[in-house]
């Protein structure tokens, strides 16, 4: 193992040594590190007498971790620079030919080159941290507990370990060093809205959705780490010496796949998504799998967490809760606002929703989104039964007839959303990383407008016409 | 040894190399000759494990470039067309790099850097950095980085291009002295004096294909034809009355010269001397005329330009 491991050292103790010896990285390193301290400790003081005079405790409180976040953030964004030239820029200058033609794995080079992109700024940040909390102590500013002070120091690592895994994705897969720099902002845009909600977090004091975080940005970054690795091929780092957006090559990809050359619809049906659908076979078992487990994580949060609510909820409370749940819905004056369109646009874009957020998180936020939509059911199921109302005439009346339909469509598209999250992550030999993408592109849309959209159709028409029907009659 | 059949390499809707064969044994040195974007780097790029071959296969050191990727790699010493040199590095701690890299023992590593550094005269600046060394120095230094796990297979790219001409011929000695010891070497070069003096085989390689491969001799009789020597005689003599064999053929006669083609030389030089020793021509020299590599290079390009420009 540590023979394995050699060559990764080797390779990061090499650049490390490299950026040391540059001074346009250790100028801007020191100063991030000894200087911003100094002026957010400042920003500190001058917030400190200021909202002394109103009492605003809380945000006292908070002022020091968020300024610990803050003063963690800034040298990694530097160090993304180092980063994100760590194989465009060797290319650049003409220096990753001997070291692609060395016996080095592909894995080697790719840690190596991660290690020391991971490691310079996250070194950078604690020292920047360490340098404040000691101006902190001397200070008449409040220490931040323990807990606090772990999550901060998980979450700076969180944050360099996704920038960092972002960057080599974008070195590996950009042709020149400007598009690299350009591409960044990839990485700086959504990282600064997550710290902004982090911050919110921060100051709002939940330290439960804080830890979601932490694991969710570690998720991200591991998943980045493995589509870099993934995609990481030789042959692309050489070949391609242009950057150009060939909209014709894109567009000629994506219809060939999504066509399949298919002379007639029903080719196309029987024999295109047909083999679209094999493919995407084994992440429809998965979604079937997390639908189970949505289902009773729905069904138990609500008998747990309602239960509790009516145990504690005043007897006023509980009355008031009670009549209205006796109040039966006036299903007709629903039927003018819910009809055909409206929900089959409501679910088409649920669909679509969760293939969005799939598609920039790997398919883990669409799954999300998708237990969400899921756990729902089990929700509703638990809190007919709190109310003491029977579930399953109303479920079989109300959400049987259509869902036959509409529960496959929203599995169906969320297993194809998963498929894409797996494939991007799966080694593809011999093709680059845009043909892996339009190729599942291509896949999604067949699935979604082939089966997903007419199956959701169906739904709505049903939902529309005919559940509301049997609903009445199972409530009267 | 390098092996490689119907090697092709496509990018896109370009085919960069199109069914190359080749057979390179130990202790020979294979010459590939071409214009820029023939298709000589994508050659030596496949023959190093860096791009997948499209069609064909090849066999490096006896191991398959597709397969056996790491294992050729190992085994090969390649000289890139850009350096990849780092320049923040003393040259003594760029050869340890690759040194490691190349899993060399620390005793080995320093031997080995001490004897190239030396042998290519680079072991005064061996403690400077290299962004400070000039670009002939950068190439030597390049060399030895090739040279450094003592490869069976060297894969050389210009070896000698930003070379002062006693640098160049320090670098021509250490491939003369490598292909002494059995090793297989591959040089892509402009500099058709140097591949001459060199190679054992040539190979002309024109839009990914290689158009012609042999012997310098085979390359110069087919495509030159065959050797044309002039015999210069010590003053007026009538060479007429000379009976030479049938396969010579005069190209032409002055008063004191003549000039024949012999189209099996070995066979029939000897009958021409032993002609006019018999009739005790007054000779003065007997020689072939010269005739070189660019010639040969330079006609089959213009014939495939030519031919390119009639299709």
């Amino acid at each position: 193992m540590f023979s394995k491991l050699k060559p990764v050292w080797l390779v990061a103790g090499r650049e490390l040594k490299d950026q040391f010896r540059d001074w346009r990285v250790l100028t801007p390193m020191v100063i991030l590190i000894f200087c911003f301290p100094v002026l957010m400790n400042e920003f500190a003081k001058q917030t400190v007498d200021f909202l002394n005079q109103y009492n605003a405790n809380l945000i006292l409180e908070r002022l020091v971790p968020f300024s610990i976040m803050i003063i963690g953030f800034f040298p990694i964004t530097i160090s993304l620079v180092v980063a994100l030239e760590a194989f465009v820029g060797e290319k650049e200058r003409g220096t990753i030919e001997p070291m692609l033609s060395a016996p080095l794995d592909n894995w080697q080079l790719y840690f190596g080159k991660l290690l020391v992109g991971v490691v310079t700024p996250l070194v950078a940040s604690y020292l920047s941290i360490a340098f404040y909390l000691v101006m902190v102590s001397r200070q008449n500013l409040v220490m931040p507990p323990f807990i606090t002070m772990l999550q901060l120091i998980l979450l700076t690592t969180a944050h360099a370990t996704l920038m960092v895994s972002a960057a080599i994705v974008i070195s590996v897969q950009s042709t020149s060093v400007k598009a690299a720099n350009l591409l960044a902002s990839f990485i700086v845009i959504p990282v600064a809205i997550l710290m902004q909600g982090e911050a919110v977090m921060l100051f709002w004091g939940n330290e439960q959705v804080l830890w979601l975080a932490i694991a969710g940005v570690m998720i991200i970054s591991l998943l980045l780490i493995r589509v870099g690795i993934a995609h990481f091929q030789r042959e692309y780092l050489l070949g391609r010496e242009i950057d150009s957006f060939n909209l014709r090559w894109i567009l000629r990809t994506f219809w060939r796949n999504f066509t399949g050359g298919a002379r007639s619809v029903g080719e196309w049906y029987r024999r295109v998504l047909g083999s679209a659908m094999r493919r995407v076979a084994p992440a429809i078992l998965a979604v079937a799998l997390v639908a189970g487990v949505s289902l009773w994580m729905g069904y138990d949060w609500v008998m747990v967490n309602v239960t509790e609510m009516i145990e504690n909820a005043s007897p006023e409370n509980l009355e008031k809760i009670a009549s209205r749940a006796r109040e039966l819905p006036d299903l007709s004056s629903l039927q003018g606002g819910v009809n055909f369109p409206f929900l089959f646009l409501n679910n088409t874009r649920a669909v679509a929703l969760i293939f969005f957020a799939g598609i920039f998180s790997f398919s883990v936020l669409g799954v999300l989104l998708y237990m969400i939509n899921i756990s729902l059911i089990g929700g509703v199921f638990a809190l007919l039964q709190l109310l003491g109302i029977q579930p399953w005439p109303i479920f079989l009346a109300g959400v049987a007839p259509h869902g036959i339909f509409e529960i496959p469509a929203l599995m169906i598209g969320s297993a194809a959303m998963l498929y894409i999250g797996v494939s991007i992550v799966t080694p593809q030999t011999g093709k680059s990383m845009g043909e892996v993408i339009l190729e599942l592109l291509a896949d999604w849309t067949k699935i979604f407008l082939g089966l997903v959209v007419p199956l959701l159709a169906i739904a709505a028409v049903i939902e529309a016409y005919i559940t509301p029907s049997l609903l009445m009659n199972v409530l009267k | 040894m390098i092996e490689t059949h119907d090697l092709s390499k496509q990018f896109h809707d370009f085919l960069a190399v199109d069914g190359v064969n080749l057979n390179v044994q130990a202790g020979q040195i294979l010459a590939l000759l071409g214009q820029n974007g023939a298709g000589k780097t994508t050659t030596v790029r496949m023959l190093t494990a860096l791009l997948q071959p499209s069609r064909g296969w090849a066999r490096v050191a006896g191991y398959d470039v597709t397969r056996n990727g790491h294992d050729v790699r190992a085994s090969v010493g390649v000289l890139t067309e850009q350096h990849g040199l780092y320049m923040r590095m003393t040259a003594v701690e760029y050869l340890d790099f690759f040194g490691q890299v190349y899993s060399l023992a620390p005793i080995m590593r320093k031997s080995r850097s001490d004897h190239l550094l030396e042998y290519f005269g680079l072991a005064e600046a061996s403690r400077r950095r290299i962004g400070e060394y000039s670009k002939g120095m950068r190439q030597k230094l390049a060399l030895a980085r090739a040279m450094m796990h003592d490869p069976g297979v060297l894969l050389l790219d210009e070896p000698t291009s930003a070379m002062d001409p006693e640098s160049a011929r320090l670098v021509r000695d250490e491939i003369a002295r490598l292909k002494s010891s059995q090793r297989t070497i591959v040089i892509c070069s402009h500099n058709l004096t140097e591949a001459e003096a060199l190679a054992d085989q040539i190979a002309i390689i024109y839009r990914g294909r290689i158009l012609l491969q042999g012997t310098l001799d085979e390359l110069k009789h087919q495509v030159l034809g065959a050797p044309e020597y002039e015999i210069k005689f010590a003053g007026a003599w009538d060479s007429s009355r000379l009976k030479l064999p049938k396969d010579v053929e005069v190209l032409s006669r002055t008063e004191s010269s003549l000039k024949v083609r012999v189209m099996r030389p070995q066979e029939s030089n000897p009958q021409i001397l032993k002609a006019l020793s018999k009739v005790s021509a007054p000779v003065l020299a007997f020689q072939e005329e010269p005739r070189s590599l660019e010639q040969v290079y330079l006609k089959v390009m213009m014939e495939a330009k030519g031919l390119e420009n009639v299709q």
